[in-house]
């Protein structure tokens, strides 16, 4: 039985750390409030105690780093952070840790740390986390930070006790790039916008007044690929985030769209129509500039995205009436399997990084909906409720999906766990945000 | 078991929202063909922070159209769509003939045909649809005598809406081909 409960609302932009936020930036006068819903979170999230850190002031800048580490755990809905005010003791290391008393308030788990400045240009960030059932230390981290890299050290605390907690490789330092869309239609302003994947530190990457479309990362996360029309025809560049330095690599006759880099990163897997309009998809070695078509079909072929094997390629395709969901064997480019046999709409596959499942578009009704499907067994399982989603993207660790919703009239970047069981909601009170594009892992 | 519902709100001030706030309303420009790298504010970045820096590039490319001719029929740029069809209906015969004409006899002149959808449905399989509308009313014109020399098309597919609107009302203003001079 689920039920709602009270909602809390804290107006501290430190200790808030919000999903798809964003910080203060002195250069950059804009304001506006975005919130974020956990609109439905585990049954039975995991307690813990997140003690604030030693700080080290001035150096840490005044960042709350435990405040960080507790949004990150409890935005992903798997954990439930003791509330500060109810804290007897504030330990920051280990051996001051009275495990028992901390089990005794409800916590399975207690997180300590210490922010140190050795140096003028160095910052570091310790921490314990102790399992308060057996008293163990799970284990310590220490990360070196240097001034505004210090809430990336914070979100690696949070990937160190996700993973130390449930096994499974946190993503909370990695980034998510997106569109959003200001003003309303004929006269629209897109941007291309790179953040933390807690919606921190967003950064412009691209502007136009022409409409931007289909943010991608290259596997090694230094370039983005994306359409942009400011030539008021389409064109495919890829842009290396830290520096600008872009490239023009398709503007071809008619359309270029869809680009997905390979998984090594060599090739552009992208969606040609030529000036007779039929869409299909073709490689761009990126090396050479080399084209290969891959797709041969008088319907829409588009939408390519890689297997992580690099062997396959799954694509969107209307070539038996509705769009559904195919796969091509790049060896054998003839080779095509129908993937989806859905309710007649199933569009833009998204791969799992592990290859096991595809998440997708779905039409249910009149609506648009994220769906997963198991590729081994066929299973599908409808995930999204909104009435109009869609972009789904897979966190690196395949945990969770990012998509575009839409909150009433506004365009909005929600997440779902893999499972179902944890979503969230971020609404902006301004400008539509779409086509969220997650990281990958910086291996 | 029980939900749990969270609102965390924070007034923020952020990149994303910047033109939102603005007053400058951006209009098209034929400054560049091609983005402009701007480095970005290097005082955001730091060591081992792993984004590192930031770059930015602005896109202000060309290409908007002209007036072109307004004669009769020709002020008439718009052809609308039913839904999931790229079928050009009975009503713009006359419409399409009108403008074939006109490019028949103005070798000279240029078009670019622009193919649109409503918000519905994935985003790169609307270019899909747009570009099946456009191609429509470039084959009906090419039939009608048009050099294909004259003709571009592209496809907006849904990112290009005529009035915003989450209606069947904005979505049937939205399934449009428009047919833009370019001299």
């Amino acid at each position: 039985m689920i039920k709602p409960a009270s909602s809390r609302r804290l107006r501290s932009a430190l200790l808030a750390g919000v999903f798809l936020a964003s910080v203060v930036l002195a250069a950059l006068p804009a304001h506006a409030e975005l919130q974020v819903n956990v609109t439905q979170g585990v049954t039975d999230p995991i307690p813990i105690a997140i003690v604030p850190f030693a700080r080290a002031v001035p150096a840490d800048g005044g960042l709350d780093i435990a405040g960080v580490v507790q949004h990150d755990l409890e935005s992903s809905g798997r954990f439930r952070a003791m509330q500060r005010r109810d804290m007897l003791a504030t330990p920051t290391r280990a051996a001051e840790v009275q495990a028992a008393d901390w089990k005794a308030a409800g916590n399975d788990y207690v997180l300590v740390g210490r922010v140190t400045a050795p140096s003028a240009s160095e910052i570091d960030v310790e921490c314990d986390l102790i399992n308060t059932l057996t008293g163990q230390r799970l284990g310590g981290k220490r990360f070196v930070a240097t001034g505004t890299s210090l809430r990336n050290a914070a979100h690696m605390v949070s990937d160190f006790v996700y993973e130390s907690i449930l096994g499974v490789r946190g993503a909370f330092a990695t980034r998510v790039a997106y569109v959003a869309v200001q003003g309303q239609a004929p006269s629209q302003h897109f941007q291309l916008i790179v953040a933390d994947a807690d919606g921190e530190s967003p950064r412009i990457i691209l502007e136009s007044t022409q409409p931007i479309m289909s943010p991608t990362w290259s596997p090694d996360d230094q370039w983005l690929a994306y359409v942009s029309f400011e030539n008021r025809l389409s064109a495919v560049y890829i842009q290396r985030v830290r520096t600008g330095e872009r490239r023009l690599v398709s503007q071809r006759l008619g359309v270029n769209g869809a680009p997905a880099f390979s998984p090594d990163g060599t090739r552009l897997a992208l969606t040609l129509s030529g000036s007779g309009g039929n869409l299909d998809i073709w490689l761009l070695d990126l090396g050479t500039q080399a084209l290969t078509r891959l797709t041969d079909d008088p319907a829409v072929d588009t939408e390519p995205t890689w297997s992580p094997d690099g062997k396959s390629i799954y694509f969107t395709s209307d070539r038996a009436g509705g769009p559904q969901i195919y796969k091509l064997d790049i060896a054998n480019p003839k080779r095509v399997q129908r993937v989806s046999f859905g309710s007649g709409y199933d569009a833009r596959p998204r791969v799992s990084p592990d290859g096991t499942k595809i998440a997708f578009v779905t039409r249910e009704g009149g609506n648009y909906r994220i769906a997963v499907q198991d590729l081994a067994s066929g299973t599908v399982s409808v995930l999204s409720h909104g009435t109009l989603d869609e972009s789904p993207s897979f966190a690196p660790n395949g945990a969770t999906i990012i998509y575009a919703g839409r909150d009433g009239a506004v365009g909005t970047l929600q997440t779902v766990s893999v499972d179902g069981q944890v979503s969230q909601r971020l609404t902006s009170s301004q400008g539509e945000l779409r086509e969220p594009a997650w990281e990958p892992f910086q291996h | 078991m029980h939900k749990y519902s969270q609102i965390w709100v924070v007034a923020a001030c952020g990149a994303m929202l910047l033109a939102g706030c603005s007053s400058h309303k951006p209009k098209p420009t034929a400054a560049s063909t091609t983005g402009t790298s701007v480095p970005s504010d290097q005082s955001q970045t730091a060591g081992a922070d792993t984004s590192g820096a930031y770059g930015s590039a602005l896109a202000n490319g060309s290409g908007a159209g002209v007036e072109g001719p307004t004669a009769g029929q020709l002020k008439n740029r718009i052809i609308y769509f039913d839904f999931d069809s790229s079928e050009i209906r009975g009503d713009y015969t006359s419409l399409i003939a009108a403008h074939a004409k006109y490019l028949a006899s103005n070798a000279s002149i240029r078009v670019r045909i622009e193919g649109n959808t409503d918000e519905r449905g994935s985003r790169e399989y609307n270019i899909g649809l747009g570009e099946r509308r456009a191609q429509a009313v470039r084959r009906a014109l090419l039939l009608q005598g048009v050099a294909e020399s004259q003709i571009t098309t592209v496809s907006y597919g849904e990112e290009r809406p005529a009035v915003t609107g989450h209606t069947e009302d904005a979505w049937s203003r939205n399934r449009r081909a428009e047919i833009v001079y370019l001299n």
